[in-house]
């Protein structure tokens, strides 16, 4: 009877493992499939030229992305993160350009702003969704006063870095596997990074053995400010100008790939590189696939709900065959 | 043979803590030596975890000194304790479960950094759960959710023992074996002993009194808050441990001594297995009788109350409810009252349907219903549709039970009811209950103070998920029941 039993704990085990590791390549999967569905639909667009395309506006997305991951790693959730790509956008494009240290100096402030708002949350133990959404209407605000309509300039240098043509491989596929490589040493490799994600893992447990979650609070909130900045700032060198309201809809992109990545809301479980894959799938997803799918603009954001719906249930199915 | 007295690693001086009304420790000398195994036990609420939590740091005693190696503590916490060599396993798992075996090391050894940090911590864990549990299977890079419960314990356990830069000389270990099967759990014990015989020092709080009995050298019992009897092992056996446990004489109740109607010939109202029974011992409960539920807290009382209310719902596999069911919970501020109400509505909420004027909740009836609950549980408030947050604890589970009581139900689960209520409430509460049972209704009472019990019919004593005695009200007597609570059948 004991082996009988030990055979069964041991294909148990098995079924779950299988089950993480579906769960572990799912959003390579989708992303995948999204691929064979863009070279069946369209195959002059997996190319060189085709990429730098299609994923033209995808690195400000995957920088999107990896700020709210950071947010989400302490149980936490950005509202505001859209909206504040949207104001370091017209920052970059009006101060940046005409003052550097003036636009260098606001940059540096809103990520302190974002720190100040990690401590805020800690301190006084409000939700981080409250808050940010309050902050999402400063941010689009602040926006809105410094450029009242679409127009400035993103600086030279900016453009410039933008326009860089690597060889063999298009430019944001090098940025996305940096970014990943970057963040996932940063958060999954140092021994700091670990007491990041313990925040969202048991924060009690790390109060205990003497960590501060205050500390840590603060700082997953100044990375995610500092990686909406660089989002921001990438969005204009491509577009090379403002508008206030031009990072409106990444709030929402950046959740979805974040959890399109493997990432939980909460429990402190995420993955920079499938947050990063998460948020190429959904930059693919959201308009170059319809678009050959000749669906009409006016449908295609319905469209991309459809597609988030069924990619997070499938996600949903597997993690529970997991538990 | 020895040159004196071994030094005294940890000392505690008259140590108080009051948590509102409860007061959790009265007073408590207590103190560990190099070189001793020290066993703390003690039934539920006895104060053992806050006198741990004391010695940990994590809790500040109201009143009372800390003396570390000597030294009078001022400002003790968690990481003045590390820094002075005390370490302690939580009774609840303090894990991430995010986080890989070696990366949870890790959180407890602020100077594990650098770039080899990983390799490190890995094989200080490594080590050490191969010196406790050789023949382990726990790879140091396992994300801790995929582990098994008992394996996060070895995991937990292994931690604590490991060694950086701070000294290690006491460790406080609750309840070590919980989740350990019986060849682990001797793996621990006996590396609990060669770490004493080491000159360290180990407090080791079970609920397993052979496993006390056997490792410790020294015993200290705590009761209501206090210390009961210390000494050394010796002195002690099994039943005098039990005897001083829960104090030797029961204390009479004479308004139960009137004869109570026996129970044969009335109606079924419950029968229930509990999911982990495994023999075919059940849970009956008939009409108007008050079934008591025993046992430490948290060995499947809560679950099985909970699948009795569930199953009054819809049809589930080995209960069977005959009657409509209402809960009074135990844990009022989250599972009891809605703070954004008044008393009435409060009170009204499990009697929706006899409220109902037409599509709409009618104010006249709710204000009756209140009323007549307010004279008969004696509310104390000059306003029924004050918000219920004016009431004090004991009258804000007064209206819980009024909840109960004003609705249909003909069966009433209590979920420990009257933790941290005031004497004068809970004698009220239990005449009332008394009436009602004469009246018909049935109570499940799940208790953790065993002088409630006294109020009962019958008795079932639980442990680890199981009914492991049925006593009756005859031969029910406070010895049987901590008897049974800490049976050692594993």
């Amino acid at each position: 009877m004991a082996p009988l039993r030990e055979g069964a704990r041991k294909a148990a085990l098995g079924a779950t493992a299988s089950a993480r590791l579906v769960r572990a390549w799912l959003p390579a999967l989708s992303l995948g499939l999204v691929l064979v569905a863009i070279a069946y639909l369209n195959p002059r667009a997996i190319s060189y030229f085709g990429f730098s395309l299609m994923l033209n506006l995808a690195i400000p997305i995957v920088l999107a992305t990896i700020a709210q991951m950071f947010v989400i790693t302490g149980n936490e959730l950005d509202l505001s993160i859209g909206p504040f790509v949207g104001f370091v956008g017209c920052v970059t494009a009006t101060w940046l350009n005409d003052a550097p240290w003036l636009g260098v100096a606001a940059l540096v402030g809103a990520i302190g702003v974002y720190a100040a708002l990690g401590a805020l949350i800690y301190l006084r133990n409000l939700p981080s969704i409250v808050v940010t959404l309050g902050m999402s209407f400063v941010w689009q605000g602040l926006a809105i006063l410094m450029l009242p309509k679409p127009g400035g300039k993103a600086p030279d240098w900016l453009v410039g870095i933008a326009g860089f043509t690597p060889p063999l491989v298009p430019l944001p596929i090098v940025a996305a596997v940096a970014i990943a490589a970057i963040v996932h040493f940063g958060l999954m490799r140092t021994s700091y990074g670990a007491i990041l994600r313990g925040s969202g893992g048991n924060p009690t447990a790390l109060a205990r053995a003497g960590w501060s979650l205050l500390k840590t609070k603060v700082v997953l909130f100044a990375l995610a400010g500092l990686f909406g900045v660089l989002s921001g700032m990438t969005l204009i060198s491509i577009t090379t100008s403002a508008d206030a309201n031009i990072g409106n809809g990444y709030t929402l992109l950046a959740i979805a790939g974040v959890i399109l990545g493997g990432g939980e809301f909460v429990g402190g479980r995420v993955s920079p590189i499938g947050a990063v894959v998460g948020a190429l799938t959904m930059a693919l997803a959201a308009s170059p696939l319809l678009t050959f799918m000749h669906i009409p603009p006016d449908w295609q954001v319905a469209a991309n709900g459809a597609i988030l719906i069924i990619v997070l249930a499938a996600r949903a199915l597997v993690s529970r065959r997991e538990d | 043979m020895s040159p004196g007295p071994a030094p005294i690693i940890v000392k505690l001086d008259g140590a108080e803590k009051h948590f509102g009304a409860v007061r959790a420790l009265e007073g408590v000398d207590f103190s560990a030596s190099a070189g001793e195994c020290v066993g703390l036990v003690g039934h539920n609420g006895a104060g053992k975890s806050t006198l741990m939590q004391v010695l940990a740091g994590a809790l500040a005693p109201d009143r009372g000194r800390i003396t570390v190696a000597g030294a009078i503590q001022e400002h003790f916490s968690v990481t003045r304790a590390q820094k002075l060599g005390i370490r302690c396993v939580f009774q609840e798992l303090s894990l991430c479960p995010n986080l890989s075996v070696a990366e949870n090391a890790r959180i407890n050894h602020p100077s594990l950094r650098g770039m080899t940090w990983r390799r490190k911590a890995a094989r200080l864990i490594a080590e050490k759960l191969d010196e406790i549990f050789p023949g382990h299977d726990i790879a140091a890079s396992t994300i801790v959710r995929d582990l098994s419960i008992g394996r996060r314990q070895m995991v937990e356990v292994a931690r604590a023992f490991t060694i950086t830069q701070d000294p290690l000389d006491l460790v406080i270990l609750d309840e070590p074996t919980s989740s350990l099967d019986a060849h682990t759990a001797s793996q621990l014990l006996a590396f609990v002993r060669r770490f004493v015989a080491g000159g360290k020092s180990c407090v080791l709080i079970s609920h397993l009194l052979g496993e006390v009995l056997k490792n410790a050298d020294r015993i200290v019992v705590m009761r209501d808050g206090k210390v009961a009897a210390a000494d050394a092992v010796s002195a002690f056996d099994r039943d005098s441990l039990v005897a001083v446990m829960g104090g030797a004489v029961r204390r009479a109740n004479p308004a139960l001594e009137g004869a109570r109607p026996v129970q044969e010939g009335r109606a079924l109202r419950i029968r229930a297995r509990p999911a982990r029974q495994g023999n075919g011992a059940e849970l009956v409960a008939g009409e108007g009788e008050i079934v008591g539920l025993a046992g430490l807290s948290g060995h499947g009382q809560t679950d099985l109350l909970l699948a009795i209310f569930s199953a009054a719902g819809r049809h589930k596999a080995g209960i069977e409810v005959n009657a409509p069911v209402a809960l009074v919970a135990g844990d009022r501020q989250s599972d009891g009252i809605f703070p954004q109400w008044s008393i009435s509505e409060n009170i009204g909420i499990r009697s929706l349907a006899k409220l109902r004027n037409g599509l709409l909740i009618s104010p006249r009836r709710e204000a009756e219903l209140a009323r007549v609950w307010q004279q008969r549980i004696h509310i104390r408030t000059p306003d029924m549709d004050h918000n219920i947050l004016s009431l004090s604890g004991g009258n804000q589970q007064k209206v819980l039970f009024a909840r109960a009581l004003g609705s249909d139900a003909r069966i009433v689960l209590m979920d420990d009811p009257m933790r941290g209520v005031d004497v004068g409430t809970k004698l009220e509460v239990y005449d009332l209950l008394r009436e009602e049972a004469r009246n018909g209704r049935t109570f499940l009472w799940y208790t953790s103070e065993i002088d409630e019990l006294d109020n009962c019919d019958r008795v079932y004593v639980f442990r680890n998920g199981r009914i492991v005695a049925h006593l009756d009200r005859s031969d029910m007597t406070e010895e049987k029941v901590i008897q049974s609570s800490f049976s050692d059948a594993n």
